[in-house]
């Protein structure tokens, strides 16, 4: 057979132009949970052998050890090659959409933008990952000094005196809070007499749920009719008792509070300390502090302002903002330049102690300070104000989605993120959000609700941060109007959803039974075996 | 000056006709629009004081970099620094799995854009499951710290009890949080430890414990290194009296020590850095919870449980949150403690070395960990003046080393093996005056014969 070189078709065929949605397929290994894998016999990885002199001289190193110590029976962990180990790894990964794979904007309140690739390898040099944290200080004074450096940073951007980044993340960073605030009050004498923290209905759980932690009642204030947090049942709820206000400004909402410095006067005024959660400062870098709004305590996410990755949901960082008179109960150690050399300061009486190990997440702190010193004070700006651009746009876009609306302040602009309702297309269609969510999963993308309770009827949340272009939003807004019109058209392929993922839709049931719930493998098998015999 | 046609690699709507096309399409005259909620008392006027940017990457870098030169690692400088953040190798596959943008970059999706993270999730808690033999194991909190504070939270709220028992070697650092944490609730008292063998002294345990004892915890290993022997009776007295028995345990260990359920732990916790995670100046820490799969025990965990399950196609594992209404993300103030961003990515990485090592990896390990130590404390204890404490109690990776008849204290030990390029133990004689000048040393399967001999020679020369 011959084979002529060349066949003559007169022109490239012409690959059709893409569809308005993208054919978007989840990867699907069908990968075995790890423990099918097992080989007897394989290795993954080979400790380093202690040398001959070590083990002569060390004998039998369990002679000395208690039988009820001693380990009879090996973990029955998965035996396996390096490569197979690796390879489901890498596999489970491809079934996970990290915000580097997709137009993150449906996980609102959680500022999901880049996190850039070059701060990552500046976390991961060795003269970072290889530092032990007792190491002498001479030795460690680059990184302290990367620490200090961003204390001042977010000194600057907060306006507070002094910042502790010790708190592992956000939930943490509140509680770490609300305990500086309870140490406060009892230094004054007035510890037994202040046990109540207000708070609001669209501020995050943990604040909540920390300050029911550190010992108070909560006393939760809901929106009023426009969307603010209720100012008249505030002035109900403020007494002597009360220990603080834990607010947020804006809300999951986006609407900012144009009253914020009254609530906080009128917390001031019986006594008590005014903690500003900014988990999300990212609509208002540049523009509005926690200094200029009267706040006493304040903190951010470094993970989520700052672009530190997300994890999986950790590890994170939290970083809380005090004024002077907080300032002597922050966590120890503090981190002090003598104007030669950073130290550490173990010497504060009135300190409420640790919170966590040692001074924080180093990797994430090193990755923040590089994020800022990337942008400096106009490129902060320019985050929030493309953040604030980018969400007004897509509010303008969203709203015009049949069936979608964006309850209280209607008319107003909103800051990073939005709370919309699909309480209209549920009624009309009987979709419900969290269905869409699972929609929006056949599209490569996430979509979420938003935190419990639904206040806003059919809620979801987002946020699209400066991260995103012109374009990833067009194309959020194609997908969501798509759904909306499914939910119109042809119901059944939401309630049916997903198609395009990994797996199917779960079954719950077994999530809430004690005796068909299962943590782990063993679990698992044990409660197949006796439902079998049974 | 401020550049008005910067465009930012990080921000793609920087682009200034981008902008001015998205000002126009929302009917917005300018940025300050958005703002115009925000009262002018509470403006920020200024420009934030802050260094001037380095626009380039490669600016960047070497900026960072050149603060990360003054830092000198463990890579070049011989350590023994351990006392809750240890040296342990990190296999590759670890980083590279941890490296993944698929799971760096996530973070609270479903389970359907996000099969792989509670796959991975659930195969850690299973792993967990196995090295502990317990049949219920959280995604991790924070560090160990947090997992011990919460397990006693725990036990006060499963007993409605308020007094926990701990052990005065427990670690300083991790007591002050303890009690930071469970003040409003629980009172924190103190058993002595005996002196010889700084293992607890029982009899001190019996007088203390009451009918209000939620919880007796021990470390196993202790803070000091020693293994606590008497574990079995003292949770035998913690279950007579009522309470439960909580172990804070150092997972690297079980592949030779027992899990602490073999000894009546009820709740079991403790910190995962060991498997897999660098010590990264002390950011490497997560938190493990376990306990026996009781509904009076799961119900009290705080933390997000992965379960298996089921979907609508055969052959599909599904997974999800197993009891979700306990938690605050459910339920708010109502939930146990709460619930947030902690340290999954770290859950993920132990679950990848623990698969790694698998049984034999663990057993090994374990094992020559335990023999390099008993190298090192039979080398150490010929150097004139110097001593082990605790001689006759099983050490894992941590010992005590007394400097006491050497005239000479831990920090000018420590200040003449740093001129060799060596770290010396954590000086202890500030958290424990009774034991005068006493350091504490960790030695792992990173170290080698010459490292250890190399420690020893300096030692002898400082001390001479």
């Amino acid at each position: 057979m011959t084979h002529s070189p060349v066949k003559k078709l007169g022109a490239p065929k012409a690959v059709a132009p893409k569809p308005a949605l993208r054919r978007f397929h989840q990867a699907r290994w069908d990968e075995p949970i790890i423990f099918e894998l097992s080989v007897a016999g394989q290795r993954g990885v080979l400790p380093p052998e202690p040398e001959a002199a070590i083990v002569e001289t060390a004998g039998d190193v369990f002679d000395n050890v208690p039988a009820s110590l001693q380990r009879k029976h090996p973990p029955a962990l998965p035996e396996m090659a390096q490569l197979h180990v690796l390879r489901h790894y890498l596999r489970l990964s491809q079934e996970n959409l990290g915000v580097d794979l997709n137009i993150d904007v449906g996980q609102g309140t959680c500022t999901m933008k880049y996190s850039p690739k070059v701060n990552d390898q500046l976390a991961r040099s060795h003269r970072l990952t290889e530092l032990h944290p007792l190491q002498p200080l001479s030795t460690v004074q680059g990184i302290l000094e990367v620490m200090y450096r961003l204390e001042g940073m977010l000194k600057e951007i907060s306006g507070m005196d002094r910042v502790t980044l010790q708190p592992g993340a956000g939930s943490a960073a509140i509680y770490t809070n609300v305990s500086m605030i309870r140490a406060y009050h009892e230094a004054r004498g007035e510890g037994q007499q202040r046990t109540e923290v207000i708070t609001t209905s669209f501020s995050h759980p943990s604040n909540a749920a920390a300050a029911k932690v550190a010992g108070y009642r909560i006393i939760t204030l809901p929106p009023d009719a426009d969307g603010y947090p209720d100012f008249e049942a505030l002035k109900a709820a403020v007494s002597e008792r009360t220990a603080a206000l834990l607010i947020t400004n804006p809300e999951d909402t986006g609407i900012f509070n144009p009253r914020i410095e009254a609530f906080v006067e009128l917390v001031h005024s019986v006594g008590g300390l005014c903690s500003y959660d900014q988990a999300n400062a990212n609509g208002i870098l540049g523009i509005t502090r926690a200094r200029e709004a009267g706040f006493d305590v304040c903190h951010f996410n470094l993970h989520k302002t700052f672009s530190t990755p997300h994890a999986c949901g950790g590890p994170a960082a939290g970083a809380c903002g005090v004024t002077e008179a907080i300032a002597p109960f922050l966590p120890t150690p503090t981190i002090e330049f003598d104007g030669t050399r950073y130290y550490l300061d173990y010497n504060r009486p009135q300190s409420i102690g640790k919170i966590r190990p040692w001074y924080g997440v180093a990797p994430n702190l090193l990755r923040a300070y590089a994020w800022i010193m990337s942008l400096g004070a106009d490129g902060l700006r320019e985050v929030a104000e493309v953040a604030v651009l980018n969400n007004n746009y897509l509010m303008h876009n969203v709203l015009k989605i049949r069936g979608a609306s964006a309850p209280y302040a209607k008319g107003k602009r909103r800051i990073e993120q939005v709370r919309y309702s699909w309480e209209q297309l549920s009624e009309e269609t009987g979709v419900h959000s969290e269905e869409i969510g699972y929609r929006a999963a056949d599209f490569g993308t996430h979509y979420w609700t938003s935190h419990h309770p639904f206040v806003v009827p059919e809620p979801m949340t987002l946020e699209p941060t400066e991260s995103y272009s012109q374009q990833d939003l067009d194309e959020y807004i194609r997908i969501l109007n798509h759904i909306a019109e499914e939910a119109y058209t042809d119901p059944e392929i939401i309630h049916t959803a997903p198609h395009n993922s990994t797996v199917h839709r779960i079954d719950q049931e077994s999530f809430d039974d004690p005796e068909a719930w299962a943590v782990t493998w063993r679990a698992y098998q044990r409660k197949l075996k006796k439902s079998q015999e049974s | 000056m401020r550049n008005k046609q910067l465009v930012y690699p990080y921000i793609p709507n920087s682009v200034p006709a981008t902008k001015a096309a998205m000002l126009q399409a929302v009917g917005a005259k300018s940025m300050e629009d958005f703002y115009a909620d925000i009262p002018e008392s509470i403006r920020f006027r200024g420009r934030l004081n802050l260094p001037e940017p380095l626009l380039s990457e490669a600016a960047l870098v070497r900026h960072v970099e050149g603060l990360l030169a003054k830092n000198q690692s463990t890579r070049e400088v011989l350590s023994f620094l351990g006392a809750g953040c240890a040296p342990h190798h990190v296999p590759a596959v670890c980083d590279e799995v941890n490296s993944r943008s698929e799971f760096l970059t996530a973070y609270a999706g479903e389970p359907y854009e996000d099969h792989g993270r509670f796959q991975a999730l659930f195969e850690y808690e299973s792993m967990m499951g196995e090295l502990l033999n317990m049949d219920v194991v959280n995604v991790p909190v924070y560090d160990g710290f947090q997992a011990s504070a919460t397990a006693l939270r725990m036990a006060g709220r499963i007993t409605g009890r308020s007094l926990a028992l701990l052990p005065a070697t427990v670690m300083p650092d991790k007591l002050s949080k303890i009690r930071d944490y469970l003040r409003p609730d629980m009172q924190v008292a103190l058993v002595a430890f005996d002196e010889a063998t700084g293992l607890m002294d029982l009899s001190d345990l019996q007088k203390q414990i009451n009918a209000q004892t939620a919880a007796v915890l021990i470390e196993n290993p202790s803070y000091l290194g020693f293994l606590e022997t008497q574990a079995e009776q003292i949770g035998q007295i913690a279950h007579e009296n009522g309470a439960l028995f909580v172990v804070d345990v150092d997972p690297i260990t079980l592949g030779v020590i027992n899990p602490p359920v073999a000894y009546g732990g009820d709740i079991v916790c403790g910190d995962i850095q060991s498997l897999g995670m660098h010590m990264n100046f002390g950011g490497g820490h997560a938190g493990f919870i376990a306990t026996r799969d009781e509904e009076k025990f799961v119900m009290e965990f705080p933390s997000r449980l992965f379960g298996i399950a089921t979907t609508r196609v055969e052959g599909e594992y599904g997974f999800g949150d197993v009891a979700y209404e306990r938690t605050s993300f459910a339920v708010r103030e109502e939930g146990k403690e709460w619930v947030g961003t902690a340290a999954a990515l770290w859950g993920i990485t132990a679950g990848v070395y623990l698969a790694l090592m698998g049984p034999q990896g663990m057993r090994e390990l374990g094992e020559g960990i335990m023999q390099r130590v008993r190298y090192a404390v039979s080398k150490l204890n010929q150097a004139p003046g110097v001593k082990t404490r605790f001689p006759n109690t099983p050490h894992f990776k941590e010992f005590v080393v007394d400097f006491n008849a050497t005239g000479r204290t831990v920090q000018q030990i420590n200040d003449a093996l740093q001129l060799k390029g060596i770290f010396g133990g954590k000086d202890l004689s500030a958290e424990f005056p009774s034991l005068g000048q006493c350091a504490l040393y960790c030695v792992t399967e990173v170290h080698t014969q010459a490292d250890i001999d190399r420690l020893v020679q300096a030692i002898e020369e400082a001390v001479r």
